[in-house]
């Protein structure tokens, strides 16, 4: 979004291509920002506010590039818009969904909650309208939604669209992925309920989310009293990412804070290798030090298990302390890392390095940009920088001098 | 002012609106007591048809002004654009009535009711606005600074074909970058570090063409505004251009190391970061055991409370060429956490395979001198407790202090007089020298950085036009300051496009009302001057405001300050939202029927309203909400007319102020919260309970919690007498 507006207040014509049904990415789905905890939904909003201000930009949800050919200043990208059975007619007055008789899982919550086939992932969603996840719909038998539906909003024969547009530049601006922890075997994430990843605790945290922004136990939806953050879990780590993910430090003193906010009588573990609070936001990590109940442990875990409560036992060494330590958890938390999306959405023409981040150096003269977390591990504040950057790179492609 | 009879009002019954409040009724609402020229329902206005009823309209010429009851302006915004043909506004009766209240009650259709009395004297008081245009702007950009982050700058607002004036203090170009002997890696595999290339930087910028360079440049003023900022210089001759918008790469200065006394600095074989690196420039080979110490003066309340950033990284690097330059060389490495984030932690990996250098976290280092040697003692270690390492030299890694700091610099003015925009200026170097009121400097939130203190938008100064690029905003390597650079050349190209065009930038951008001051009323108090959070108002002699538009984000604080009201847009005003107070039927004092007015930030407490009807919770029937550009355009006249109109309650929704603000526009809320504080105190005065009025924060996620929130100010209200001027 960053990208798509300032090349459009400049100026110049965007189509903005959004796989999702809605825009805002990972961040409208986090509770709080580092290091203000502050609601992402406030700069996601102005960012709102500046798309409707704009007709310049065209927003494409629901929709992946196919194809790129052609060279910087001549683009061509064929664009495949998936069938959302929603057309644009939609209110969002929510009918449709009082009567489908169906659920799903719903990814916007990982997987935490569930919605009705028919759904609004988020009321702060944009384009403020449904979709129908067809893989659950029963489709034209039932039928239920298209009675119900006051505004012919509802088209459950739609067919994918394609959609050919010509660019003088590509920005890529394809984000990131949680890296899968059930891969780091010791971990017990997807074995252990109580384990849960980074991403997920903010859902939890979200008033938006499964739990309305309550901190609870996985298993029997109790709050805890000791929640542990375990760094680095796949990050810097040869057999899963060897770099390092920039911001899961903040981003677990973060979440120190939520369960501090929520339990002033909890206790929050905090297992390091080196704890990165680069810049100003070396005064979150002492403000966070500052409370005698967040405990902060240099020490790689070494594994977490389930003891008969449910409960999920951390074995880590405490280097500084010396020897191991065991603390039994009702929460732990795995400060996941990011794993850039580009790689799958490919075929596109960008170059990656072996860790799938575009490596814009080969190819930014090109007019093949990359920004955001698609070139590298950044925090938001990075992203947004370096995707303004990324709208002049696209600018100087379509300029003439 | 709109034409009245030329207005039409159309209202929507559709997404659960016909079947909660009385549409016709609304109608009539509108034109028996708004007097517009008709009043329409329609089942769907978002649809075809109910578009083509309004175009239609506006085409046989109709109507001049197009008020829509439906849903909330932040929807349907496409399908409900009619670009110039017409003034056009939103009455929110779908997630503010319909979504949020009980339908068919009687306080539901009052409240629709009152708000298509507030929308019909609100479209009357409104205009479209005519842009501001200042005269002859420039799209030249300026780039203060001639390092890294600068050239980049100036390189790339070139290569999009805009012209450029560098500005360099020093004789020649390259900055900080000059006196590196290697650089940190910045492609993969990021596994060593990488021959300086600032040279062919500087060729590159001298060779281009659009870009003209001014070295040992000192800036003497910096007038004017966005588009108009007129900039006279010298370096040997005076020289005088004019600029669109600046960027400011000015660096930093390293932290000066001889403060670090407690750290040995004042010991033969202690040297700062900046004094190893020009040994290994100049291929002096570094003596046997070295010991670096990281974080030196910095994360330190009593030097640099912040983390630089690159200290790790470039003391490894030191580390790795004192290690190639001297094979023999041992080398200690004493740090608190190695903090090589992203693909800076490949080189890490590369340092640690090397049996030559020694990493280990150590806390409260300590260096002496014995006899020849030097000692560094530290404590919690990797080996376990305090241990002892023997040197030959010590480096301290020495942090990042922004360029825009210089401790000497005082503001010649008695501590009474002097503004918070005042005491900023206090150890501020004298860089742009801005001929602005409130001061010449670039204001900083903390630290001496002129961040824009968000995260969502990092580029905004308070200084509309200006942007900071590289380590003058924040500690960062020179990779990160390149994109930074491109970053801010990319948001001072938007300002030179935007300004022309008469359009606000961020984060109003496009937004083409401005502020008109009726001067002939104007009694020189100075409030607008001193509130304005971006400097936007110059002074004369005699205190007359002297706006400069271009500077201006359209916020309306300086409309909340004036006293005497004398300061309004085309489209949001002061007498616009007094009829808004004054058009509600007011019940009577013996009715219990309580009126509760609520001003709300419409970036974040109106979406956070919308959210909790979008999610069917029940929003208190008492309370009428009037969204505000931002809580800083809270003009106490509303309060007055509030209380003299008979409302029982006022409350002020604004956003988070203080260390974290969350304001937009700086001091929005702040200020409104201060201006509340004193109509509390005259309400106190009067007897009348100063409880009527509520000043709270709100944030976008809050839906839920808001509510709740309405309801227990209600309540508090409910108990109190009614508003004795109710009926007057």
């Amino acid at each position: 979004m960053t990208a798509a507006l300032e090349a459009a207040e400049m100026g110049r014509k965007v189509t903005l291509v959004e796989r999702e049904p809605y825009l805002g990415g990972r961040v409208i789905r986090m509770a709080k920002y580092f290091p203000k905890l502050c609601p992402p939904g406030c700069g996601t909003e102005i960012n709102f506010r500046r798309l409707r201000a704009n007709p310049r930009v065209t927003i494409m949800v629901d929709s992946q590039v196919a194809s790129i050919t052609g060279a910087r200043g001549d683009f061509t990208a064929t664009i495949k818009t998936r069938p959302r059975y929603v057309n644009e007619k939609c209110t969002a007055c929510g009918d449709c969904e009082k009567v489908c008789p169906v659920e799903r899982s719903d990814s916007y919550n990982y997987g935490m909650k569930n919605t009705k086939a028919i759904y609004l992932a988020d009321a702060l969603a944009m384009p403020f309208r449904h979709s129908i996840d067809m893989s659950v719909c029963k489709g034209a038998d039932c039928g239920e939604c298209v009675k119900v539906c006051k505004y012919e909003a509802i088209d459950l024969a739609m067919e994918e669209k394609t959609t050919t547009i010509t660019a003088s530049a590509v920005v890529h601006a394809t984000g990131w992925k949680p890296y899968d922890a059930s891969r780091i075997e010791n971990l017990g994430y997807g074995q252990i309920k109580n384990v849960i990843n980074n991403v997920e605790m903010e859902r939890l945290a979200s008033v938006s989310g499964p739990t309305e922004g309550r901190i609870l136990r996985r298993d029997n939806g109790e709050p805890p009293s000791v929640v542990a953050m375990v760094q680095c879990a796949g990050s810097r780590d040869e057999n899963h990412l060897p770099y390092c993910s920039s911001i899961c430090c903040l981003v677990s003193i973060k979440h120190a804070n939520y369960v501090r906010e929520q339990y002033p009588d909890s206790d929050v573990y905090v297992f390091y290798i080196d704890l990165r609070a680069p810049g100003k936001y070396e005064s979150f990590y002492r403000k966070a030090m500052e409370d005698p109940k967040i405990h902060f442990i240099k020490g790689k875990v070494a594994r977490i298990e389930e003891d008969e409560s449910g409960r999920a036992v951390v074995t880590a060494e405490d280097i500084i302390g010396g020897g191991k330590t065991r603390v039994a958890c009702d929460l732990v938390v795995l400060a996941t890392g990011m794993e850039p999306e580009s790689k799958s959405v490919a075929p596109l023409m960008a170059k990656f390095n072996p860790d799938g981040f575009i490596l814009e150096e080969l190819q930014g003269d090109a007019g093949l940009i990359a920004c955001g977390v698609a070139s590298g591990p950044f925090d938001v504040t990075t992203s947004t920088q370096n995707s303004t950057a990324a709208a002049l790179k696209a600018v100087q492609a379509g300029a003439r001098r | 002012m709109a034409d009245i009879t030329k207005t039409g009002a159309y209202i929507c019954s559709g997404c659960g609106i016909g079947d909660c409040v009385n549409v016709e009724a609304l109608a009539t609402v509108a034109t028996k007591e708004g007097k517009v020229a008709f009043a329409k329902t329609h089942p769907m206005l978002c649809g075809a048809e109910g578009v083509a009823l309004i175009k239609g309209d506006i085409a046989s010429g109709a109507v001049t002004a197009v008020s829509i009851a439906a849903c909330s302006p932040r929807v349907c915004y496409d399908i409900f654009d009619f670009g110039e043909s017409a003034v056009l506004d939103r009455i929110d009766i779908r997630e503010k009535v319909a979504w949020s209240q009980e339908p068919g009650h009687l306080e539901t259709q009052a409240l629709a009711e009152d708000y298509i009395r507030m929308g019909m004297v609100k479209i009357k008081a409104m205009e479209l606005p005519v842009p501001f245009i200042p005269e002859e702007p420039s799209k030249t950009i300026m780039v203060v600074g001639g390092g890294i982050a600068g050239m980049t700058a100036a390189l790339n607002a070139a290569k999009a074909g805009y012209k450029v004036e560098l500005v360099e203090k020093e004789p020649a170009l390259g900055g900080f970058a000059n006196s590196l002997g290697m650089r940190l890696p910045d492609k993969a595999p990021y596994d060593a570090p990488m021959e300086n290339d600032i040279g062919q930087l500087v060729e590159d910028v001298i060779g281009d063409d659009y870009i003209n360079v001014h070295l040992g440049a000192t800036i003497n003023k910096v007038s004017g505004g966005p588009g108009i900022f007129d900039v006279s210089l010298s370096n040997g001759t005076d020289k005088a251009f004019r600029a669109g918008a600046i960027v400011l790469a000015t660096g930093f200065n390293p932290y000066d190391v001889k403060k670090l006394t407690k750290l040995g600095a004042d010991l033969p074989g202690v040297v700062g970061s900046v004094e190893f690196e020009s040994m290994l420039k100049e291929g002096k080979a570094p003596p046997k055991r070295i010991v670096f110490i990281l974080c030196a003066g910095s994360r330190d309340d009593e030097h640099l409370p912040y983390c630089s950033s690159v200290c790790c990284a470039s003391s490894l690097k030191q580390a790795w060429l004192a290690r190639q330059a001297n094979p023999e060389a041992s080398v200690t490495v004493i740090y608190r956490d190695i903090r090589t984030t992203g693909n800076m932690e490949f080189f890490y990996k590369q340092v640690q395979q090397d049996p030559g250098i020694f990493l280990t976290k150590g806390e409260t280092p300590q260096v002496a001198r014995e006899g020849d040697e030097l000692s560094v003692t530290a404590e919690n270690t990797l080996l376990g407790g305090k241990v002892k390492f023997m040197a030959d030299m010590v480096v301290l890694a020495t942090g990042m202090v922004p360029s825009t700091l210089d401790p000497s610099v005082k503001v010649d003015k008695p501590e009474d007089q002097m503004q918070d925009f005042d005491r900023d200026q206090v150890g501020k170097a004298s860089i742009l020298k801005l001929d602005y009121r409130q001061g010449p400097e670039v204001p900083d939130l903390k630290l001496g950085f002129p961040d824009s203190h968000f995260i969502c938008f990092p580029y905004e100064t308070r200084r509309t036009g200006i942007y900071a690029a590289g380590t003058v905003r924040h500690p960062m390597d020179a990779s990160v300051a390149k994109n930074d650079a491109i970053g801010a050349a990319m948001k001072a190209i938007q300002c030179v496009e935007m300004v022309p065009r008469g359009e606000a930038v961020h984060p109003r951008a496009r937004d083409l009302s401005h502020p008109e001051f009726a001067m002939e009323r104007c009694t020189q108090c100075k409030r607008c001057t001193v509130e304005c959070p971006f400097g936007a108002i110059n002074e004369d002699e005699k205190t007359n405001p002297i706006p400069v538009k271009s500077r201006c984000r359209r916020c309306a604080t300086c409309m909340g300050a004036c006293p005497v009201q004398i300061i309004n847009f085309k489209n949001y005003s002061i007498p616009m939202v007094g009829a808004m107070i004054k058009a509600i039927d007011m019940p009577d004092e013996d009715e219990e029927r309580p009126r509760v007015l609520a001003f709300i930030c419409e970036n974040d407490a109106m979406p956070a309203l919308e959210m909790a009807g979008i999610n069917r919770l029940r929003i208190n029937p008492v309370v009428r909400f009037v969204p505000l550009r931002c809580m800083g355009s809270l003009n106490l006249q509303w309060i007055a007319d509030a209380l003299s109109s008979g409302w029982d309650g006022i409350m002020l929704l604004g956003c988070k102020h203080g260390d974290d603000y969350q304001c937009h526009n700086v001091k929005g809320s702040e200020l409104a919260t201060i201006r509340a504080s004193k109509v509390q105190e005259t309400l106190d005065r009067l007897m009348l309970e100063s409880e009527r009025i509520l000043v709270d924060a709100v944030q976008i996620s809050d839906w839920q919690r808001l509510p709740k929130m309405i309801d227990g100010f209600v309540e508090q209200i409910s108990e109190m007498e009614p508003n004795p001027y109710k009926g007057f």
